[in-house]
């Protein structure tokens, strides 16, 4: 099976064009069987290439496949001063790096596109949302399998194009439309970035393709490259396209905003899949970052600023989703600290676990959101969904839909990182590689701390949303009801996930995970040095620490909102700055609104009016002066300038005059005149330059 | 006839062809026979098609340089011939215009309601004209062909156009003939210098390109002004906002699709491979204004209020790019530059067709007077949509390969460098700004106006004109070798100019002075 392994993304493409093409005039049976059967197969090859060569072969297994040559462009000069053909292969590539991403994006995708299958039941696009929710899955897979940075950037850009459609998917809201733009806008920043790291690694190393230029790179560079060279340079650049695509400062502030969309939508692409491209690729470049330690450093800092950053940000936030929606940004923080400390396995088994318990939360809060819709239109309520989706209308949920309220409090579980389920073994992993590197204690302590809040805020969110008495009304309480099973099924499967995933990464050097991914971070480069691993007392130690800090923040959030929904106010009351300060996101948003988006935008209003004024201003001077002129002097070739001179006044003292007039011979005048004008030309060269 | 696989002037026969149309309407149609004149003349341009589709299969990627080869005598005694032929450049252009012509003409069948012979006759024409100006080798020929073309487009401004359409026809007129005066100036410099040089006279571009012009440093700016207006470069690009808002819809395809590519081949085809040196030392200026094009235009069509005037500053950041890839001076970025000729000329075009849809129905092109109506019109909204990712990149679409191949090729050039592609980079994100924000407030929201809830869907004959721009666009995206591969041969040809190894026109093999009459 797993010589078809190419057919993994392709499949829910072919999928994507039946359901874009003749879905609307399809059955919803026939739509499901077409968008969840291509998924559900393309997971059973991956299943087959895991149990198929990557058992028996391990982690050393690499399958390959070129479709075509995509791109067979011409020759450019390189950095040594040769040159190259630039080509781009159709090529996939599964190593175990993609094959992990592969299970995830298939897997989880597999039981996303189960569970819309319920959540979307009632909506009348629903053939459009499965085709891009295909389509979605296609590029995303291209992704994950292109085996270089081209194939890699169609997913890259394509994923960003699906996420655009999805958020935008209710396009009737202008929240939903607007947000669908910025986060493509945001997106293509980044994209920027990438485009130009691939521009210096072609230039530089002659190929695109990934393991081409890892061995290039590590043949080239043999020590780490100190200061700010080259390849620290394409490593920052590809780090920009990563921030926009992974949600990191700056770039991470469409994430939020892409919450309009459906949930499974968040659940899928902005939590579980695509906004770990970013982590993804820097994984896949792995080589090349580990020879640039100063973008490693740019790289741990960012993710872990952007980590404590956005948690602080999820404490106060009151909508269910955008405290999720935080604690993504987050959460994908602490992979990116992972990957700039070298701890790329880790970032990779965190990404993988996340994509369990952060699956679990969004489909769980659309559960939730789900009945709250449903109980509030039989209830005879007209509040929007904004409504719906606030916490301070919600509480005392478990009694009402048990399953969805367990699962949900697993996931938090391992989200918070309480020991043994799936979260506390990855994200324990990265904050303990975050000691290793000496100088950058300070990161681990940064870390801890935003785990900390994590424990604090998801608590907050359980306690607001599960327990305590409801607080939407009595009317509306009564029609609160458990979701159907296509939809409560994935949560089982994926709160089973949040636990037992965290044992393929076990600690203390008894990592599956790590072992199995070292070939593809290596991609063929010669194995980098075991680093010395510390005692396993002293390993302890440090997870005694950021455990305790959870514990204890678990029982901050228990004291402060247990029974109590209005429990901010401890905080808004006491320290009312700090609390609009986070409640407000920082004012990011603003301050971006005021500077980048204002700036472009006078700015471009200042060169339109440059435009008209002053550049179109000179052409319409030049007609007008020629016409002075003319006057002034009074030529006598009256045939030849009147003409002109007349028409181009006439055209400016009346802009519409009739096609009859026109008619009447300017047009013959202007051909006069290029006539005679190519006769004194040929003369003035006959008589004066050919002699 | 050597080199040509047809054994019959095939050129000739695509060129002319539409004209044989215009004279049939002209001659044996009376103008009260509009519904036959409309049936006429789209199966004239569809033929005309499918006429140009056996240069497609016939041409030999791997073969001379110039295929199809045909030349008559015109005016020996001053050197002047009737020479055609086609490299890939031609090709790919060729291809383009013959189908852009049709849609175009297809496009027109409600729009235009009044003097519809009179302006059937006139796209013809134009079509003739532009045809004429891809193909021909002779550069007396060339001028005849780019000055002729200007007649028809001047009066489908004129007389079919909006409110302002005398000043923006004239405009377009006087500006682009400006420029084609001083490009003539430039022609006869090289032509007496060439005779200096050699003592032939002769305007065939395969023998002038044979030698250097050291003195002639002049022509290139000469050639400079004839086609950066009609590119148009910044800052040369005011006549296009005007031309392009007054003119209806067919003009505009054309406009955009085809008439601006005269420019950039212009610069292809004869100031390159002629004045390699002074494109070298110059082409740094022209890099610049490309650069400062891309990032203009786009910024001042970020803050259009006109639909339209949108697209046409779109335009002008567009070309802004094929300008950079083609004076990088590098294989891969004139490859890429000449695709993206293409690819503009698809994209672009066919965003003009769906600004030209939705204006037929209501008038405006207010962007403020739309919005919401993607649930009004799906199968357009869906089109528009594929249309403008394809305008700004997307991967799998063909404004991606053109994009890249040009970025790449500019920031490994020794004439431009990684700064132009970094700023140049930004209009691709400026790119989707403004595409995306335009889609968002037609398309999307919630329907403010209630006149357009009674908004039609494209009909069978709208999507005939949009569905192959649409296809077109996704092929060259996903496949684009058949695209690239005809450029390789006239690609290492300028650039062998360039380098000064060898003359650019090896492949063709005529003798100097021997003037082969058609059909021997």
């Amino acid at each position: 099976m797993s010589e078809y392994f190419w057919l993994i993304p392709l499949i829910p493409g072919v999928g994507a064009i039946i359901n874009g093409l003749f879905g609307k005039r399809l059955p919803k049976s026939a739509i499901n069987m077409v968008a969840v059967g291509s998924v559900a197969l393309s997971f059973l090859i991956a299943l087959g290439c895991l149990f198929g060569p990557f058992m028996s072969e391990g982690g050393e297994t690499v399958l390959e496949k070129t479709l075509f040559t995509w791109i067979p462009g011409m020759s450019v000069a390189q950095a040594d001063g040769t040159t190259a053909n630039f080509t781009a292969l159709w090529q996939y590539r599964l190593d175990s790096l993609s094959m992990i991403m592969v299970l995830v994006v298939s897997g989880i995708g597999l039981l996303i596109h189960i569970y819309s299958v319920g959540y979307m039941a009632h909506d009348g696009g629903y053939w459009r949302f499965f085709t891009y929710l295909n389509m979605f899955t296609f590029f995303m897979l291209n992704l994950v399998l292109g085996a270089n940075f081209l194939l890699m950037f169609i997913g890259w850009e394509g994923v960003g194009l699906c996420s655009y459609l999805l958020i935008g998917f209710w396009f009737e809201r202008d929240a939903a439309a607007k947000a669908g733009k910025k986060a493509f806008i945001v997106n293509r920043i980044g994209d920027a970035g990438f485009l130009l790291a691939i521009f210096l690694i072609f230039f530089h190393f002659g190929s695109v393709d990934f393991y081409e230029v890892m061995q290039a790179v590590a043949t080239q560079f043999e020590a780490p490259e100190a200061g700010w060279g080259v390849l620290t340079l394409i490593g920052l650049l590809l780090f920009v396209g990563a921030t926009g695509k992974s949600a990191q400062i700056p770039l991470y502030v469409w994430l939020p905003d892409a919450m309009e969309g459906p949930t499974p939508v968040s659940a899928l692409i902005h939590a579980a899949t695509m906004v770990t491209a970013g982590v993804y690729m820097v994984a896949r470049t792995s080589v090349l970052f580990t020879h640039a330690p100063n973008a490693m450093l740019v790289v741990a800092v960012v993710g872990c600023a952007t980590a404590i950053f956005a948690a602080s940000i999820g404490l106060f936030q009151n909508d269910i989703k955008k405290v999720l929606a935080y604690s993504t940004v987050s959460q994908l923080g602490y992979m990116f600290l992972g990957l700039g400390v070298g701890a790329y396995a880790a970032a990779i088994f965190h990404l993988m676990t996340h994509a369990f318990f952060k699956a679990c939360l969004f489909l769980g809060s659309g559960s939730v959101i789900h009945t709250m819709e449903h109980a509030e239109h039989a209830s005879g309520g007209h509040r929007d969904y904004n409504a719906m989706q606030d916490m301070r209308n919600m509480g005392g949920l478990l009694k009402h839909m048990p399953k969805t309220g367990y699962t949900f409090i697993i996931a938090t579980t391992a989200l918070a990182g309480i020991p043994l389920t799936a979260g506390f073994f990855s994200k324990d992993e990265i904050l303990w590689s975050a000691t290793q590197g000496g100088h950058i204690t300070v990161l681990w302590m940064v870390g801890v701390l935003a785990a900390g809040m994590t424990a604090f805020y998801m608590t907050r969110q359980v306690i607001l949303t599960f327990f305590g008495d409801f607080r939407g009304g009595e009317e509306m309480e009564s029609h609160l009801h458990e979701s159907p099973s296509t939809m409560t099924t994935p949560l089982v499967i994926l709160a089973v996930g949040s636990i037992l995933a965290g044992y393929v990464g076990l600690p203390f050097g008894y990592s599956m995970i790590g072992s199995f991914l070292e070939p593809a971070l290596l991609a063929g480069t010669a194995a980098a040095e075991e680093a010395p691993h510390a005692s396993v007392a002293v390993e302890i130690g440090f997870m005694a620490v950021s455990v305790s800090l959870a514990f204890f923040s678990i029982f901050l959030a228990y004291k402060m909102y247990w029974n109590k929904p209005e429990g901010d106010k401890v905080v808004s009351a006491g320290w009312p700055g700090v609390h609009r300060l986070l409640y407000n996101k920082y004012f990011v948003d603003e301050v971006y609104d005021a500077t980048v988006v204002g700036g472009t935008l006078s700015g471009a209003h200042a060169l339109h009016a440059f435009d008209v004024e002053v550049v179109d201003g000179v052409v319409n001077g030049v007609a007008k002066a020629t016409l002075l002129t003319a006057d002034m002097s009074n030529l006598a070739d009256a045939g030849l300038v009147d003409g002109a001179v007349n028409a181009v006044w006439k055209i400016l003292a009346s802009c519409s005059k009739s096609f009859s007039r026109l008619q009447s011979g300017l047009l013959q005048n202007y051909a006069l005149m290029m006539l005679i004008g190519v006769g004194a030309l040929i003369g003035f060269f006959y008589f004066y330059l050919w002699t | 006839m050597e080199n040509n696989a047809f054994g019959f002037p095939i050129l000739s026969l695509v060129v002319w062809f539409p004209t044989l149309g215009a004279l049939f309407i002209l001659f044996f149609m009376k103008k009260t026979q509009e519904t036959q004149i409309k049936w006429v003349a789209n199966i004239i341009t569809f033929v005309g098609f499918l006429i140009s589709l056996p240069l497609w299969f016939a041409f030999d990627n791997s073969g001379p340089q110039f295929q199809f080869l045909e030349k008559a005598e015109w005016i020996p005694t001053i050197g002047v011939s009737y020479q055609l032929g086609m490299d890939g450049i031609s090709l790919l252009l060729v291809m383009m215009t013959t189908l852009l012509g049709f849609i175009a003409v297809l496009s027109s069948w409600n729009a235009i309601t009044d003097r519809i012979k009179q302006y059937y006759i006139f796209l013809l024409l134009l079509q003739t004209g532009m045809l004429g100006v891809f193909v021909t080798l002779d550069f007396f020929l060339f001028y005849v062909f780019w000055e002729v073309m200007l007649v028809p487009m001047y009066f489908l401004i004129g007389v079919w156009g909006g409110p302002r359409k005398l000043y923006a026809a004239i405009k377009f007129f006087l500006y682009t003939l400006v420029g084609s005066v001083l490009m003539l100036l430039g022609i006869l410099a090289i032509y007496f210098a060439f005779y200096r040089e050699t003592g032939i006279y002769t305007f065939d571009i395969t023998q002038l390109w044979t030698i250097n012009y050291p003195e002639l440093n002049w022509v290139f700016w000469a050639f400079f002004i004839g086609f950066a207006i009609k590119v148009p470069m910044f800052p040369f690009h005011t006549w296009l906002p005007d031309a392009h808002v007054e003119a209806p819809t067919a003009g505009s395809v054309i406009l955009a699709g085809v008439l601006l590519k005269m420019g950039t081949y212009g610069f292809v085809r004869f100031s390159i491979p002629m004045l390699p040196e002074a494109s070298q030392e110059f082409g740094w200026y022209i890099l610049v204004l490309a650069v400062i094009g891309i990032i203009y235009g786009a910024l001042v069509a970020l803050v259009q209020s006109d639909w339209k005037k949108l697209v046409a500053y779109s335009s002008v950041s567009h070309l802004g790019f094929v300008m950079l890839g083609v004076f990088a001076l590098t294989e891969l970025g004139l490859q890429g530059g000449i695709l993206q000729m293409v690819n503009h000329g698809l994209a672009t075009g066919g965003l003009f067709l769906i600004v030209g849809i939705m204006y037929e129905q209501t008038h405006t092109r207010e962007i403020a007077a739309y919005g919401g109506i993607a649930k009004v019109v799906p199968v357009f909204a869906a089109l528009f949509l594929i249309i403008a990712l394809a305008s700004m990149g997307l991967p799998l679409l063909n404004g991606f390969i053109g994009e890249f191949m040009i970025l790449q090729g500019t920031f490994a050039s020794t004439h431009a460098g990684p700064w132009y592609a970094l700023f140049a980079v930004s209009g691709i994100v400026l790119g989707a700004a403004y595409l995306l924000w335009l889609y968002q407030r037609v398309m999307f929201g919630e329907i403010d106006n209630p006149e357009n809830e009674k908004l039609k869907d494209v009909t069978l004959r709208e999507q005939a004109t949009l569905v192959p721009l649409v296809v077109l666009c996704i092929w060259i995206g996903v496949y684009p070798k058949p695209f690239l591969a005809p450029l390789r041969v006239p690609v290492e040809a300028i650039m062998a100019r360039i380098n000064g190894t060898q003359p650019a026109s090896v492949s063709v093999e005529e003798p100097a002075t021997a003037a082969v009459p058609v059909g021997n």
